[in-house]
């Protein structure tokens, strides 16, 4: 094996305006080997990597690929070099193929695009066991079959440097395990990997190598093997952290919001709820799980009144709120810090500063034709304040902030809209351990205010610490009502899966 | 592997910038235009400074007849107003091309009342006149925004291919139902009664102008409605999830839009033309667009940029070039010259070219 590291960076420095987002980092990466990229919302992990993907230039340090120093001008730069970039924003085409995207910018020599592309791209899907059909179009997949194509994207382009940014925050359980075993076999086969995650107990299960930034800097590299969790969250966050997430009691009573029957289809007409009840608590929370598109989205969506109920009732407080709109209902007190999969296409305006997106859903509230700016302004101080997020000004487009202080500033603005009952979907998705205690706290406020809480998750470990009761979604069906103490992980899984199982093989139960 | 010449050069987008550099850029670009211009000046042979003395003249001088800058405002006057209806549109991603049509339909609308009720007295017939030219201009920009909200049409194609439906409609009126001798093509001149006062040297319609555009300022940037054309011009998901009835604000705002490019017409009508024709618009609606994007859809830049425009036609309109033997096709290639020129300013503002050597990577 070659004895040069296959990345080598040194005294990496790069600046954004005043913000200086990597300073004099060092790092390095041997062949055969899986670093995890460790470090809060805001450290500088994704700059770092996007300039070995050629995103991005630093001001000075050097970069050295298997021993040569090279400069890394743009992505094309990158690929020639074998760097492979799977971004936590996936860059695909919409309306074209699998196979298309993953040839795209590559493709075959001649006029006319071959058919046997999709033979060659479901050859080179099979070599890697990951499993795809080449012809689906990507506006038809599922978040997860989206990173399968990235990652064959740069495969298909011979990259043996791969680097991933937080590529399980979207995936379940199950698939998380496949893309461990397809980077494990990578890495047998002399590739060196990079993986950025907010997971520590992922960090402790795929990675070789741990190195960790704070704040620009690296702070230490280490052997996962000699290290723990503990000692990987004190590196991270520069003091001890304490790991549990406290449950409160609950102390109020009462039913805020009762559904029944409801039966919700998508505009193409697949049913997406299926006959779902339930109901939310005054000051509960309520998790809600499930395999990524067993309809939480529409659940939520629905009871915030975007999307139309077929059959079916949602009483708040009693009171039935089919007929509302959106804006009746969040007056009425329901809201909903939804965090799409794409971060900003929902509920911020991106190029939009903080004080502007205070404003969303209380424009209408001041009398007169302006737009009143004096409370928005103080609300962007407060929950910048309270949750810490880092700006470079209240009025920087949004867009330009990290994905972490994105999601604080949608979740900060509906908890201080402080409704009576809050839907949040992951909202700590993408959040570094310290920041996510924080939102788990708010949350625990807002409960304790006597705020029912809907909290959509992908995290099993943290639902079971944090709600008090799990609903299961399973293909738009409720497949139960569990609550948190009495249950387990597997429990949990069961549930989740349980109606799939049903559909495949009738006899099975 | 591919390393040609040519792939070597990338295009890298920079930093936005903010604040004054951007418009000092601007400036800039005019200078560098009128440099490259007076270099293909001199390639005919030429004196740069006595062709753009003869066009300043031509835009600014004090004749007998009265003072050429009132003309060259006048003429900007319908591009000012055109290119703020089209920057509302733009802002919320609407892509309304159809700033020509809208202008028509006003001044078509407008000249009805001209021509059919001008016994009315003067500034109540004025007021009229504004008020269809509004109303006229604003319908032919609802009815493309109506047809994006129910059936999701594409707007760039729709608005554009009125234009032409308008156009056709005034040589229908011409032809036909308004002709002032029948059977001979042509509509008959305004009554005094029906055109607009002379104030400061140019018709009202200036005062107007101005007052339209510090409206439109303030309309985008402070009221709610300005918000919420931010908000889905940014993404309409978010625009609902806040609870914004999204197609009221689009038919609403292509109303608006519309609305300003039929007063624009009206004006045009009113104040310069005395008489319907197919030159009302005269290409100014697509003008409006390029004015609308250099000046980053701020209704006051675009002050400037109208200006400019007028400028350069006025300036090359009258028989001052033909003396110096130029013929007037040379004000065109000038004119695009300097607009192709400011484009380019525009283009690196936003993006640089990177050349990378051969031993890099």
């Amino acid at each position: 094996m070659n004895k040069q590291p296959a990345i080598k960076l040194c005294g990496i420095t790069k600046s954004f305006g005043s913000v200086v987002a990597n300073h004099n980092i060092d790092l390095t990466v041997q062949r055969g080997e899986i670093l995890a990229l460790l470090g809060e919302n805001g450290s500088g992990k994704t700059t770092l990597m996007n300039i070995l993907a050629g995103i991005y230039q630093p001001e000075s340090g050097e970069i050295y690929i298997d021993g040569q120093r090279v400069s890394i001008h743009s992505p094309e730069d990158a690929n020639r070099l074998g760097i492979g970039m799977i971004h936590q924003h996936f860059k695909l085409v919409d309306i074209h193929t699998a196979a298309d995207n993953i040839i795209l910018g590559n493709e075959p020599k001649g006029l006319f695009l071959q058919k046997s592309r999709f033979d060659k791209v479901r050859e080179l899907s099979e070599r890697f066991g990951l499993s795809i059909d080449p012809m689906k179009k990507i506006y038809n997949m599922s978040v997860s079959e989206k990173q399968t194509v990235e990652i064959l994207k740069v495969l298909y382009r011979g990259a043996n440097i791969l680097i991933l940014d937080e590529p399980t925050a979207v995936l379940t359980v199950q698939e998380i395990r496949r893309l461990f075993d397809i980077l494990r076999r990578m890495r047998d086969e002399g590739c060196a990997v990079v993986i950025i995650t907010h997971k520590l107990d992922e960090v402790m299960e795929i990675s070789d190598r741990v190195t960790v930034l704070r704040k620009g800097e690296s702070v230490e590299t280490v052997d996962t093997a000699s290290c723990d969790i503990r000692k990987l969250t004190e590196l991270m966050v520069g003091r001890p952290v304490e790991l549990s997430i406290d449950r409160p009691e609950r102390t109020h009573s009462g039913t805020l919001l009762e559904i029944h029957h409801l039966t919700v289809e998508s505009e193409e007409g697949v049913r997406m709820l299926d006959d779902v009840n339930m109901t939310l608590k005054k000051g509960e929370i309520l998790g809600v799980a499930g395999v990524a598109g067993s309809g939480q989205r529409e659940l939520c969506e629905t009871i915030a009144g975007l999307m139309p109920i077929k059959e079916g009732a949602i009483l708040f407080n009693k009171k039935n709120i089919e007929n509302m709109t959106a804006r009746q209902i969040f007056k009425a007190g329901i809201s909903m810090s939804f965090i799409p999969e794409d971060r900003l296409g929902m509920g911020l305006a991106a190029s939009m500063g903080i004080v502007d997106n205070m404003l969303l859903k209380t424009y209408l509230d001041s009398p007169g034709p302006f737009v009143q700016k004096k409370e928005a302004r103080l609300l962007a101080e407060t929950i910048t304040k309270k949750l810490r997020i880092s700006t470079s000004g209240m009025n920087a487009p949004v867009s330009r902030m990290s994905g972490g202080n994105v999601q604080k500033v949608l979740l900060g603005r509906e908890i201080e809209s402080r409704p009576q009952v809050l839907i949040t979907a992951y909202p700590v998705r993408g959040l570094d351990i310290n920041t996510s205690y924080t939102i788990y706290d708010a949350l625990n406020a807002q409960k304790q205010a006597g705020t029912g809480v809907l909290f959509v998750c992908e995290d099993l470990d943290v639902m079971l610490e944090l709600c008090d009761r799990i609903m299961v979604l399973c293909h738009g069906k409720v497949t139960g009502i569990v609550n948190a103490a009495d249950t387990t992980k597997e429990e949990l899984g069961l549930l989740m899966t349980n109606a799939q199982r049903k559909g495949d093989s009738p006899n099975a139960e | 592997m591919q390393s040609n010449f040519l792939s070597r050069f990338h295009i890298v987008k920079k930093a936005e910038s903010t604040g004054w550099k951007p418009l000092f850029l601007s400036f800039l670009s005019l200078v560098v235009a009128l440099i490259i211009g007076g270099l293909f000046i001199l390639c005919l042979g030429k004196n740069p400074i006595t062709v753009y003395g003869v066009i300043i003249d031509g835009a600014f001088k004090v004749a007998r007849t009265g003072a050429y800058v009132f003309k060259t405002i006048g003429y900007a006057i319908p591009l000012v107003i055109t290119s703020i209806a089209v920057s509302i549109a733009f802002k919320m991603k609407f892509w309304n091309i159809g700033a020509e049509g809208q202008m028509i339909a006003g001044a078509i609308f407008a000249s009805y009342f001209a021509l059919f009720q001008s016994q009315l007295p003067h500034w109540l017939l004025l007021i009229i006149m504004l008020i269809a030219g509004a109303v006229g201009g604003g319908l032919l920009g609802t009815i493309p925004a109506f047809f994006k909200c129910k059936f999701d049409t594409n707007e760039t194609l729709f608005t554009l291919m009125l234009n032409y439906i308008a156009l056709s409609f005034i040589t229908y009126l011409k032809d036909g139902p308004w002709s002032e001798t029948p059977g001979f093509p042509g509509i008959a001149k305004f009554a005094a009664n029906a055109r607009l006062d002379i104030v400061g040297g140019v018709h009202i319609g200036w005062i107007f102008t101005v007052v339209l555009v510090v409206l439109a300022f303030v309309y985008m940037r402070y009221t709610k409605h300005g918000y919420e054309i931010s908000v889905i011009g940014d993404s309409v998901n978010t625009a609902r999830y806040a609870g914004m009835n999204v197609n009221r604000v689009i038919l609403r705002t292509m109303f608006i839009s519309g609305a300003l490019c039929g007063i624009a017409g009206m004006i045009q009508v009113t104040g310069i033309e005395h008489t319907l024709g197919e030159s009302v618009a005269g290409g100014r609606g697509f003008t409006a667009i390029i004015i609308a994007w250099l000046s980053r859809l701020n209704p006051f830049v675009c002050i400037l940029f109208s200006m400019l425009f007028a400028t350069l036609t006025q300036g090359c309109s009258g028989s001052a070039l033909l003396k110096l033997g130029l013929s007037p096709a040379v004000a065109d290639i000038l004119q695009g010259m300097i607009l192709f020129v400011i484009l380019a300013f525009d283009f690196f503002m936003q993006y640089k070219i990177v050349y990378r050597r051969r031993n890099d990577a």
